[in-house]
């Protein structure tokens, strides 16, 4: 069994030394129904790649092929030593067990065969106060839980973070301090980032790029360039008003 | 009961509460009951040919969890469905080619007071050794592969064949419970202890500790009692077990 690090589909050389990733016609089929079709796109060291579109677009169906969870034509090369911490939208598990957030935290640093040192340094990272972290997961807000899944994704010693709406189910103000604590530690630590998310407000300040996928095709490139107002009135149906406010 | 015997039940015990533990937490406690009934036609094919039940059971039991973990990766309406309809007929099947005390032993157990033969003894030793000892050392992975399939991918589990493994040391604990408890029975020593364990701790080491206490003591409190009130082992022991876990009901959930 492997120890850390996930699945490399097509461990080759990369030309840029400074792409993490480079996928070229990927597409997923699900029975009869086409869900990804012909994406191209790659994702630079360091940078931050938005993935936005509508529900049912394909976005976390982007990300689980991304991290191997399901079969797709086409490639998605990750540089060689590339290491994902992933935090998902949705969980398997129901959240009325008697596992704490150091049970769940340990679990995963034994699995690394980190130091349990590991445990309390990504807790401090995220601000979990230890309290906190040896109750019930069931017992914590949606913000601390959300933080202990990113704790949760930075042992391993990742160098990518992919997070699938990372900030859904909080209010307003955890939300602004779960996406400053990623974007502290992405450029503490130097990490890549792909997220999926709702609010253009977020992909304008932190995405370097964003993909923007819709029924018809995929979008790509830097926020101000694709999101026009016809991209974002084909993505959501609607006239979306969105004033960039430049500071 | 003699001195293998008791060893043997509380091995047995002891690999039902780990077990149950990630069974209950893993929502499996509906699958639990129909994957023993699979048991039943491997006593009765097994009878017919005069080799030990268990070794029927055994076998059946190996090819009733391949299938459960088969049709997992597909939708949870099939796996329920396969379930439902594989595995009761697979009951059905079995009571016609059992009958009489052979199908009511292999049900609900009551081969407890025969004498244990070497072969019975060094199974139910060696499969309660396999059990604790996979379930101790993948913990940490059951754990995360619990919370989300997805995270556990990223962190380097191969979470299909972790899932084989699991399904396979579920159903060899089944048939661990055949001779004290019979396939019937045998689901519900996995499952009500983790139950009440679940309810009672406040952790996960809190969790396993607990379960393997409260089946060990249902377990012994329930052979003894069996003898004491002239009853089957087997129903006794779930009663007991089922008795706590009414009791750990007039705790509030904290």
């Amino acid at each position: 069994m492997r120890k850390t690090g996930v699945a490399i589909r097509h461990p080759v050389n990369i030309n840029s030394v400074e792409t993490v990733l480079e996928v070229s016609h990927l597409s997923v089929q699900f029975g009869a129904s086409r869900v990804l079709s012909d994406l191209s796109f790659s994702v630079a060291k360091g940078s931050s790649l938005a993935i936005i579109g509508p529900n049912g677009c394909g976005k976390t169906v982007l990300f689980r092929a991304l991290i191997g969870a399901i079969a797709f034509e086409g490639s998605a090369r990750w540089a060689p030593g590339t290491r994902i911490g992933y935090v998902p939208q949705k969980l398997d598990l129901v959240r009325d067990v008697p596992i704490t957030g150091v049970d769940f935290l340990r679990a995963r640093a034994a699995i690394g065969r980190e130091p349990p040192a590991n445990v309390s340094h990504v807790l401090d990272l995220v601000g979990i106060p230890p309290a906190i972290a040896e109750q019930p997961i069931g017992t914590m807000s949606g913000g601390q839980f959300q933080r202990l899944l990113v704790a949760f994704a930075l042992l391993g010693g990742p160098n990518v973070l992919l997070l699938d709406e990372p900030t859904a189910g909080i209010d307003e103000l955890g939300q602004e301090r779960l996406n400053e604590l990623i974007h502290r530690l992405q450029l503490d630590q130097g990490l890549t980032v792909l997220f999926i998310s709702h609010e253009l407000s977020i992909v304008y300040r932190y995405a370097s790029n964003v993909l923007c996928l819709s029924q018809a095709r995929a979008y790509f490139g830097p926020p101000r360039t694709v999101l026009t107002p016809d991209v974002l009135h084909e993505l959501y149906g609607t006239q979306v008003d969105y004033h960039i406010h430049d500071h | 009961m003699t001195i293998e015997a008791l060893l043997l039940s509380i091995a047995m015990a002891v690999a039902a509460g780990l077990t149950g533990c990630f069974a209950v937490m893993r929502r499996m406690a509906l699958a639990a009951d129909p994957l023993s009934h699979v048991a039943l036609p491997g006593i009765g094919v097994a009878l017919a040919l005069h080799i030990h039940p268990v070794f029927g059971a055994v076998t059946m039991l190996f090819f009733g969890a391949l299938l459960v973990w088969a049709v997992e990766d597909r939708t949870r309406a099939t796996t329920e469905t396969v379930i439902g309809v594989v595995f009761s007929a697979a009951l059905a099947a079995g009571s016609l080619m059992t009958s009489g005390e052979n199908l009511i032993e292999a049900l609900l157990g009551g081969g407890g007071a025969g004498a244990l033969g070497w072969a019975e003894i060094m199974f139910g030793f060696a499969a309660a050794g396999a059990i604790i000892s996979f379930l101790v050392s993948y913990r940490n992975s059951l754990i995360v592969m619990l919370v989300s399939s997805d995270v556990a991918r990223t962190a380097g589990i191969n979470v299909r064949r972790l899932n084989l493994f699991y399904l396979q040391m579920f159903a060899l604990t089944i048939a661990l419970g055949l001779r004290y408890l019979g396939v019937l029975l045998m689901g519900a020593l996995i499952i009500i202890p983790a139950a009440t364990a679940k309810r009672l701790a406040r952790n996960l080491d809190g969790m396993l500790r607990l379960a393997v206490m409260l089946a060990v003591l249902a377990t012994l409190l329930g052979s003894w009692m069996a003898v004491w009130l002239h009853r089957e082992t087997g129903p006794m022991i779930v009663t007991v077990s089922a008795a706590i876990f009414f009791i750990s009901l007039l705790r509030r959930p904290s």
